[in-house]
């Protein structure tokens, strides 16, 4: 076993602990940390798995640059939802 | 308890079929790092990751500046009305105000130097404008309300990386080459302007959606799974 697979092996048990958390967890907040774990885990996979064959891959690379981004925004902007949401009088743990 | 052995279930499911679905995952046909080594003369860029980010692959680039810029307005359209709870102007901590003072420059330097190795190096846009986004939320905490006090500049800023980059764009498609095609000898300095601009909008970017977010609430959690 390679340290390429190996890297897409962790990043697959990253997205199943999340997809637990996700789906245990009451609170909106713990449940948006575990949806931007499950992201990691998704890089995590993009990133390791295409080096087995050509060496590093800078194609996965930029595209798992964009992604981060567009989750780094996406994060802000359900945190502001939720923010929103808790001071209009919304429960966060329904 | 049902709720917890459920999750156990789907993510035991998950483990596996991903496992399976790694294990047998077909061989790639393309030699992606080759092509990009072949091509990479013609991109303007000699760094392979933002070579393709702003020339091979530019048309994600493109959609996730405007992914962010989405983000950014709904973040906004989100805001409360009425007079936000501003901090002091200064914070009365000395320690915090003499660190931010130092680290602020700083900050701003390592982000341009780093938006400039982006094209011989690890770096680029996106990087540089998350160390803007920091330094602006640094000085933020520490007191310098510097966001609130340039409102109509900031719309504007959050807008422009993306004005920008689609203009350059289009105006390929004026000279008859198709969209999001650089003209060869201008390449590499097009794509330099479009990161330098993608810097300022992203660390705004990050910067609005942290600074215009709602204010603190009292806190309602309760545990999770005691119920």
């Amino acid at each position: 076993m390679g340290v390429d697979l190996w890297y897409a092996l962790v990043g697959a048990v990253i997205i199943a602990l999340s997809v637990f958390a996700f789906i245990s967890a009451r609170h909106l907040m713990k449940k948006l940390l575990a949806f931007n774990m499950m992201g990691s885990g998704v890089f995590l996979i993009m990133v390791g798995l295409p080096q087995h064959q050509h060496g590093v891959d800078a194609v996965p690379q930029a595209l798992v640059l964009t992604g981060i981004v567009v989750a780094v925004s996406a994060t802000a902007l359900a945190l502001v939802i939720l923010r929103r949401y808790v001071r209009s009088g919304g429960d966060p743990a329904p | 308890m049902i709720r917890v052995l459920g999750a156990a279930l789907a993510a035991i499911i998950t483990l596996l079929g991903l496992t399976l679905a790694l294990w047998f995952a077909p061989a790639t046909q393309v030699n992606l790092p080759q092509q990009v080594e072949l091509n990479i003369d013609a991109s303007g860029i000699a760094h392979p990751i933002t070579a393709v980010l702003l020339n091979f692959r530019s048309y994600d680039t493109l959609l996730e500046v405007a992914v962010v810029l989405v983000a950014v307005v709904a973040g906004l359209a989100l805001r409360e009305r009425g007079p936000r709870v501003t901090p002091h102007e200064r914070s009365a901590d000395p320690m915090l105000q003499a660190l931010t003072r130092r680290l602020l420059p700083l900050l701003v330097l390592t982000g341009v130097y780093v938006l400039w190795a982006g094209s011989y190096a690890p770096g680029g846009a996106f990087q540089a404008g998350a160390l803007v986004a920091a330094a602006g939320v640094l000085a933020r905490l520490a007191g310098y309300d510097i966001a609130s006090r340039v409102d109509r500049l900031l719309r504007l800023g959050l807008a422009l990386g993306f004005i920008l980059f689609l203009t350059v764009a289009v105006s390929a498609m004026f000279g008859g080459r198709p969209f999001l095609n650089y003209p060869d000898e201008w390449a590499g300095s097009l794509i330099f302007l479009i990161e330098a601009v993608l810097t300022f909008s992203i660390g705004l970017t990050l910067l609005s959606l942290f600074v215009h977010a709602p204010g603190d609430a009292s806190p309602q959690g309760g545990g999770d799974y005691g119920r």
